[in-house]
Formats: structure tokens, C-alpha cells, sequence
């Protein structure tokens, strides 16, 4: 009991020194626990952008390639799907919904999606949500369109606004549907998923935009307006890809395979949990970079407590000598050290923990603002406490190296007081 | 009567020596009396205060501290004995910087239990030593850095005297006092320590303050037994 006294009494005394230690301990453990903090996050965000969903199906490629194209909204299909086949596999009847899927143009940089009601009806995310509108409703007439919250917010639409498709993804498309606008009718709540980034129109509308082009190039000399287009057959022959929600999850598999081996179209279904999982194990790898540079960081931190304890080491010789003139045992003086170790990482647990919390705090509206992401409130779980009891371990590890100098020094030294 | 030191035969060598630092054939201390030991620096002073406090054991020989063998003792035994009987007062930086003025005082007790049962009510036996050592008050709630050395000093014997401890280890604990005040706080130290019955042991080089003490010993005449009749001194610094 003394000895923690002394130690804190100690440590109150040479404060001023000790606070950027104190400080630098407190940073790296921010850092540790910030970036566990939002691999957790990221993780559960990328897990919550499809929920439901039993199957993904496109056009035969990689699983990791049509989860990118078709919930992600990153890279292009292979191919296609044809209607007929489409329709063909949904009415298996253990298909409970599906949701067709086309992609290929974009507006500004944000992709288009073509698809139909059911979308709205279906589609989940999250923990099984449902879209939800912050403004307006589904599309109705082939020009309407649903924006994605980040999509409106970036650019700054309302209910009503005109914008213009442009064909293909990038952001620089110099061929666009500028004959046919679009009006804005329904925009989405933020979801945190790159539905966010999305514009939604009808197959329809995909079809009514293409009618006058071929292999992604208008046609010289023949030109349909929106009018004219609206009354041609604006039934969808093609799609990119389609989700398919089972009555039994149990069918899954059984359903996949049935898909794979569809004769006519060479297909793909995947389960999105486990195309999910592929992808993250892809991309995963830089969570382990960023963990392994956060440790190097409380490393650094505690080397810089360990230098400050060693330096202390000689200009408290005369504070060992008294201590061993009343009575302490050379162990009680190395346990000074270790409980000074302790304390340093103690508090700068705390410090961390505090600075954390209040740097999320902070974010917070500034990140829902920007991304459309809400930042959930830090509680620390077993993992982070596990994580810090390291920190404290190490900490103690490194404590022991002038605990040992200061346990030799005063057996050496005795009632001696050397300065 | 009960010998507070007794030293037969003492033989000490710094490990790594070919000779002896400290031989001595005899030296008896008994309780109530006082003890000088002359030494200049190197004379083999600081390694018979450490013999003395149990820091060191001795090669060879006999040394009993209060009827009790300190050879036959663990090092934590012979820790708690030193904390149990000895009060310590140094040169000078006697004091903890970061503790108040009664906190220093009453550092033993946290080691001691004995002496912490003998202190009694801790706040007031402190209060009585420091008011017997002239340390009024307004002293007390100042930080030790901000007292002169002679008013650190009677701090440092408040804390050597606090639960009454049998032997008092004074290691020129005057050197760094003028004449005045080294004076009055000799008297002081005598004085509180024959009013516990506490026996002095006082290391100094200086002769004058001989005079005070009845029993006085010099190190270089009872240092120097066969077969090292006149050992090299050991120690850092100069030489006397």
C-alpha cells in the first residue's frame, strides 16, 4: 500500500516530465483501439450491405466478381442474362421473390440501376431492413427515378429535379441520354451501403434509353425521343444479374445447383454470405497491415516509457538509498518501478480510451454528413479490454529491465547515497 | 546489561578484493551508551554502516546486533530487522522530495509494523518529535526542498527517532552544517535519543564532535587485524 503511494507520489512529482509520456502511451493506445474500432465497423458494414438474399445469379464468372458488379457496384458483368432465362429459373417453384438487376450506365459518376418494384419490396440490407424513403416514392413511369441518399445530397437534387443518364460507368461518359431526362421522384434514407451511390430507374427506362442504339453507340440517323419511346415495346430483353430470395433457406444450395447446370445460359448463383466472406479474406489483408503498424505504434509508446524510466534511474539513487535505510527490501524498490510501469499504462489506457471516445464523438455528424455512415458509440467489448491487458503485459514486461538496474543497484549500494 | 553492537572477529571483503576492506577484532556497544567512529572517507566507514544496518553480511567473524546474530539472517529478515530497530540519518538529501515533512517522518512505520505499534497515534508522536526539534508548524506544511539543510536534518533524526527505535545510524549527518548549528543539533539528537533510550552510533571524520561522545573509536585503529595488519583502504574519491 505504501509502495503504490510512494509510486504515485512519485510520479505527481516528476509530472511534468511524465505527461508526454504519458500522452505519447495515451495516442497509441487511441490508435490500437480506433483501428480495431473501425475494422469492427468496416467489417459489419460490408457484411450489412445484402441481407435476405439467398442467392446472387449473373452470368457465369468468379463469385467474388458478380457480388462486386452486382451489390457493390464496382467493375462491369461479362455478360448478360436474358430474360426469358430469367424468367424461366424464377418460376422454380421454390423461388419465393427475385429482383432483376441491370446495370451499365451511370449518372455523374453514380451507377444506374435498372430495376422493378420488387426492389423496393425485397431488397434488405443491414439487420434485414428494408429500403426506406426520406422523400417521395418508388418509380412508377419509365422516366422516374429513385435517387440513393448520397447521390442527392452530393449533387444537391430535390423531388422533381431533371438529370441526365449517361451511358457507361465512367465518370467522364461523353455519350449521354440527353434526349431522354429523367425526374427525380423518391429519395432514399442513407443506408451505409452503395445503395447510397446509386440512381434507380425501371428496366423499362433501360430499355427506352438503349432504343435508338446499338453496341453501345447510338444509331447515325435514326432517333427516337422520349415520347416515341414510350409507346415501342419497352419489355426488357436483357439484365445483368438478379437476387433470388428462396422460401427455405434450406433449398440454397439445391437451388444453386440447378442454376449452375441451367443448359441454356452458362450461369452463376452464389450465396452472398459466402461470396462476402471470399471478398473480405481478399480485401482483409490490409486490416492486418494496419494492426500490425498500430502495434508497432504502442511498441514505440512503450519504449519511450521504458527510456523515461531508465533515465529516472540515476537521479533517484538517493530516493532507492532512503527507501533501503527505512526498511525496504531491494524487492519493494524494484516493485517501485513495476508499479510505476503500471500506473503510466493505466492511466494512459484510460487517456486513450478517452480520446478515443471523444475523437468518435466528434466525427460523428461531420461522418454521417460525408458518408452517410453512422458511427455507432464505442463501448469497449473482451476483445478491446483483452487488447489493453496486452498493452499492460508489455508494459510490465518492459518494466521489469529498470526494475532489475534499480533491485542490483540497491543491493550494491546499499545505505551508500551515490549522486 | 544487553549489548546493543557486538563485533567479534569481523572480517569483510568487496567481492573482487584480494584484501580485506574492514577487519576487526572487537567492538562492543551496550545499550544507553554512544558510539563515535572516526573515519576519514575510505577508511571502511561506509562498509561497517552497511555491516551495521544489515546491507552486507560479514565473510567472516561474529556481529550481533540487540543479542541477535545477523549472519544466520535471510536478506528480507535482516531487512525487516533494520526497519524494526534502526533509525538511519544521512549526510544530507536525507528527505523524499515528493512526501510532506510528517509523511517523510512517519516512512518507517510503513515498513515497521513494530514501530508503528510502538509510535502509538502516529500524528501525534510525530507532532512531539518535530516539536521537540524546533520544527514549529508553519515548517511542517512547506515542501522538504523549500527547508535549509539543518532543518532537513532534524527531520531526518524526527524520522531515524519516530517508534523508538534501539539504534541510531548517523552517518556525518553534521557535514554539511556550520558550527552553530551542528552544535545545537548534536545537542538535540542526544537529547532525544537518551529520552528513548536509544544507543548512537555516529560516523565522522571530524574531531571536534569526538568530544560530545564518551565511547570513541577510531576506524583505522581497530580496522587492521593480522594477517592484513594495515588493509588498502577501498573506496571512490581521495584517499586520506
Amino acid at each position: 500500500m505504501i509502495l503504490l503511494k510512494l509510486t504515485l507520489r512519485s510520479l505527481w512529482n516528476r509530472r511534468t516530465s511524465l505527461l508526454l509520456t504519458l500522452l505519447s502511451i495515451s495516442i497509441s493506445i487511441m490508435l490500437l483501439l480506433g483501428v480495431d474500432y473501425i475494422r469492427k465497423e468496416a467489417k459489419s458494414s460490408f457484411f450489412s450491405t445484402i441481407s435476405g438474399t439467398d442467392l446472387v445469379v449473373g452470368a457465369r464468372s468468379g463469385p467474388v466478381q458478380l457480388l462486386l458488379y452486382s451489390v457493390f457496384r464496382i467493375g462491369d458483368a461479362t455478360n448478360n442474362i436474358s430474360w426469358q432465362s430469367y424468367q424461366d429459373i424464377i418460376s422454380n417453384p421454390l423461388v419465393a421473390w427475385s429482383i432483376p438487376l441491370s446495370l451499365g450506365d451511370s449518372h455523374k459518376g453514380y451507377r444506374v440501376l435498372g430495376t422493378n418494384q420488387d426492389y423496393f419490396r425485397y431488397y434488405r440490407y443491414g439487420d434485414k431492413q428494408l429500403l426506406a424513403f426520406a422523400e417521395g416514392k418508388p418509380f412508377e413511369g419509365v422516366f422516374d427515378a429513385v435517387l440513393g441518399s448520397e447521390v442527392a445530397r452530393k449533387l444537391g437534387y430535390k423531388l422533381g429535379d431533371n438529370i441526365i443518364l449517361a451511358h457507361g460507368t465512367g465518370s467522364a461518359s461523353f455519350a449521354e441520354h440527353a434526349d431522354k431526362p429523367f425526374h427525380v421522384v423518391g429519395i432514399l434514407k442513407p443506408t451505409g451501403t452503395p445503395i447510397d451511390r446509386t440512381v434507380h430507374v425501371s428496366l423499362e427506362a433501360i430499355e427506352a434509353i438503349h432504343i435508338d442504339w446499338v453496341n453501345g453507340a447510338p444509331i447515325p440517323g435514326y432517333h427516337i425521343n422520349a415520347d416515341d419511346a414510350l409507346r415501342k415495346d419497352l419489355h426488357p430483353k436483357l439484365i445483368t444479374a438478379f437476387l433470388v430470395g428462396l422460401k427455405t433457406r434450406a433449398a440454397a444450395f439445391r437451388v444453386q445447383r440447378t442454376i449452375n447446370e441451367y443448359p441454356r445460359e452458362p450461369l452463376l448463383a452464389t450465396l452472398p454470405g459466402i461470396a462476402l466472406a471470399n471478398l473480405w479474406q481478399a480485401i482483409g489483408m490490409f486490416e492486418t497491415v494496419l494492426r500490425i503498424i498500430t502495434g508497432f505504434v504502442v511498441v514505440a509508446g512503450l519504449l519511450g516509457m521504458l527510456t523515461v524510466l531508465l533515465s529516472t534511474l540515476n537521479e533517484r539513487r538517493r530516493e532507492m538509498a532512503i527507501l533501503r535505510a527505512v526498511g525496504a527490501h531491494p524487492r519493494q524498490i524494484f516493485l517501485l518501478f513495476v508499479l510505476e510501469a503500471l500506473v503510466l499504462v493505466v492511466f494512459g489506457c484510460l487517456l486513450g480510451m478517452g480520446l478515443l471516445y471523444t475523437a468518435l464523438f466528434s466525427a460523428r455528424p461531420w461522418v454521417v454528413a460525408e458518408y452517410g455512415f453512422y458511427l455507432h458509440t464505442w463501448i469497449p467489448d473482451a476483445s478491446n479490454l483483452l487488447l489493453l491487458a496486452v498493452v499492460a503485459g508489455l508494459a510490465l514486461l518492459f518494466s521489469l529491465i529498470p526494475g532489475a538496474i534499480a533491485y542490483r543497484r540497491s543491493l550494491q549500494d546499499g545505505l551508500t547515497v551515490r549522486v | 546489561m544487553m549489548d546493543v553492537i557486538r563485533l567479534q572477529e569481523l572480517h569483510y571483503r568487496w567481492p573482487g578484493q584480494t584484501r580485506d576492506t574492514l577487519a576487526i577484532r572487537e567492538l562492543q556497544v551496550r545499550q544507553g551508551e554512544h558510539l563515535f567512529i572516526r573515519g576519514a572517507s575510505g577508511s571502511g566507514k561506509t562498509t561497517l554502516l552497511n555491516l551495521l544496518a544489515g546491507i552486507l553480511v560479514p565473510a567472516s567473524g561474529k556481529l550481533t546486533l540487540l543479542g541477535k546474530d545477523l549472519h544466520g539472517m535471510g536478506s528480507s529478515v535482516r531487512d525487516r530487522f533494520r526497519a524494526d530497530h534502526m533509525g538511519v540519518i544521512f549526510q544530507q538529501f536525507n528527505l523524499l522530495p515528493y512526501l510532506s515533512v510528517q509523511e517523510n517522518v512517519q516512512l518507517p512505520c510503513h515498513f515497521s509494523a513494530l514501530r508503528k505499534q510502538r509510535a502509538g497515534d502516529m500524528q501525534a508522536s510525530t507532532g512531539r518529535l518535530l516539536d521537540h526539534l524546533g520544527l514549529d508548524a508553519g515548517l511542517r506544511s512547506r515542501p522538504v526542498t523549500e527547508l535549509s539543510v539543518g532543518q532537513q536534518q532534524r527531520v531526518a533524526v524526527a524520522r531515524a527517532l519516530i517508534g523508538n527505535p534501539e539504534l541510531i545510524i548517523a552517518d556525518e549527518p553534521t557535514s554539511a552544517l556550520d558550527s552553530d548549528t551542528r552544535d545545537g543539533f548534536l545537542d538535540l539528537l542526544f537529547q532525544e535519543a537518551e529520552a528513548q533510550g536509544s544507543t548512537i552510533v555516529f560516523v565522522s571524520h571530524d574531531p571536534h564532535i569526538a568530544s560530545h561522545f564518551p565511547q570513541t573509536v577510531d576506524l583505522r585503529e581497530v580496522n587492521g587485524l593480522p594477517p592484513h595488519p594495515s588493509p588498502t583502504p577501498r573506496g571512490r574519491g581521495n584517499t586520506p
